[in-house]
């Protein structure tokens, strides 16, 4: 049996991917615990109201509080965030997905637009007609 | 006896929900996105299924890292969709089966699968999306529904192959099901999309274009990836592509594509819409 400091060890990474795992689940409890009670309107507006009481109420991690302060994405992750949980908190902050991408990228807004739609492309087939004939 | 007329395939992004709210699908933006519906439109039309079989993952609805199942199936008499942080609560309830939900349960516990079972559970955009674009308007939706939540959120995720033997354990409990539905199976989610890291924004058209030519002649092609291969591929919401691969396990007649549309970009995600049919005969 291989010792668990070995599996450990042999973690695979993802250049640019957090891989939300046991560690990642873990260190960023309170953070996702506070953004998934934001499924609620009245939670929402409590943390606009007063955004500190919200994490002390959740006891966020100093971390977290401040990687939440300063709007700063990869810090939330960093910090064990869950995308899927932190895009609730990102809806309060008026953040759409393509905001977050150019936040997380260094890019502009319009940059990273103009990444996705550099894909552009669409391909249709359709046999129904041929099932009918 | 039932029958498992077809499948169904498609990307859940959430920002569709809120096109749909907007009435844009003839925005030049959607447009190319909503066509892809035609077909399965005409289609739902001709079959009239009496149930939908959801695979689908759970985003932080009903699902929170307290207790993360791997895979758990409803039962519930009705489920319905929530506001999921943004504001938007689709209204239309979705009436559940629930002799036919414990009798998958069933069999796929005596299949030596161990889901979690649910009685009562909201479903999020990863349901209500898929069932807008199929009967959009605002009649009560014309078939019953049994979601299968697939863990994509917290890893370890279940493998490609699991999550394959899950869905063919789930076709096996239908075909064995004495009632005479005729079911439609779904697979939502999908295909590359990466919302978080340095490389979100992340597309891979050669991954999703290798699942779209093998998705119905040889769906075993996707299981030689495991699922942090799927994640460097088609980034880590493009393994969302687990929830297709149970849903097409779970379509073990003759398998043929009768419509497909894959379409970039929609918000930050490469979509697709996939019909594919399942018969006992080969066809001629």
């Amino acid at each position: 049996m291989l010792p668990i400091s070995d599996t450990t060890k042999g973690k695979r990474t993802i250049p640019g991917t957090p891989v939300f795992d046991g560690e990642q689940a873990r260190s960023g409890y309170a953070l996702n615990a506070m953004c998934y009670a934001f499924n609620s309107a009245e939670m929402r507006e409590a943390f606009v109201k007063d955004e500190e009481a919200v994490m002390e109420r959740f006891n966020l991690t100093e971390q977290q509080r401040d990687a939440v302060r300063k709007r700063d994405i990869l810090a939330m992750l960093e910090a064990g965030g869950n995308v899927y949980y932190l895009a609730k908190l990102a809806g309060i902050l008026g953040l759409n997905v393509q905001q977050l991408g150019a936040l997380q990228t260094g890019m502009e807004l319009e940059d990273f637009k103009a990444a996705l739609l550099a894909h552009g492309l669409t391909e249709t087939r359709n046999f129904l007609t041929e099932k009918a004939a | 006896m039932s029958k498992i007329a077809g499948g169904i395939f498609t990307s859940h992004v959430p920002g569709i929900g809120g096109a749909i709210a907007k009435g844009l699908q003839q925005d030049p933006y959607w447009k190319p996105f909503f066509d892809g519906f035609d077909p399965v439109h005409q289609w739902l039309a001709d079959e009239k299924p009496d149930v939908a079989v959801v695979f689908y993952n759970d985003h932080g609805l009903n699902f929170f890292l307290d207790k993360m199942p791997t895979f758990a199936i409803g039962a519930a008499a009705e489920y319905r969709h929530e506001d999921e942080g943004w504001g938007i609560a689709f209204q239309r309830p979705f009436e559940g089966h629930q002799d036919l939900s414990w009798h998958i349960i069933e069999q796929v516990v005596a299949s030596e699968f161990d889901p979690v079972t649910c009685q009562s559970m909201l479903v999020d955009h990863a349901v209500a999306v898929p069932f807008e674009l199929c009967w959009p308007g605002k009649e009560a939706f014309p078939l019953k529904l049994i979601p299968i939540a697939i863990n994509t959120v917290q890893h370890p995720l279940p493998s490609p192959k699991r999550c394959y033997n899950l869905g063919q354990a789930v076709g096996r409990a239908i075909e064995s099901w004495g009632g005479d539905e005729k079911v439609v199976i779904f697979g939502t989610g999908g295909l590359s999309h990466q919302l978080e890291g340095g490389r979100a924004g992340h597309i891979n058209v050669d991954y999703d274009k290798f699942c779209l030519r093998n998705l119905a002649p040889d769906p075993e092609a996707l299981l030689q990836h495991d699922t942090l291969d799927i994640v460097e591929l088609a980034g880590s919401q493009g393994v969302e592509i687990l929830n297709w691969i149970a849903a097409r396990g779970a379509m073990r007649g003759s398998v043929r594509e009768l419509a497909s549309n894959y379409h970039i970009p929609i918000s930050n995600t490469a979509a697709a819409t996939v019909l594919l049919e399942n018969s006992d005969k080969v066809h001629a």
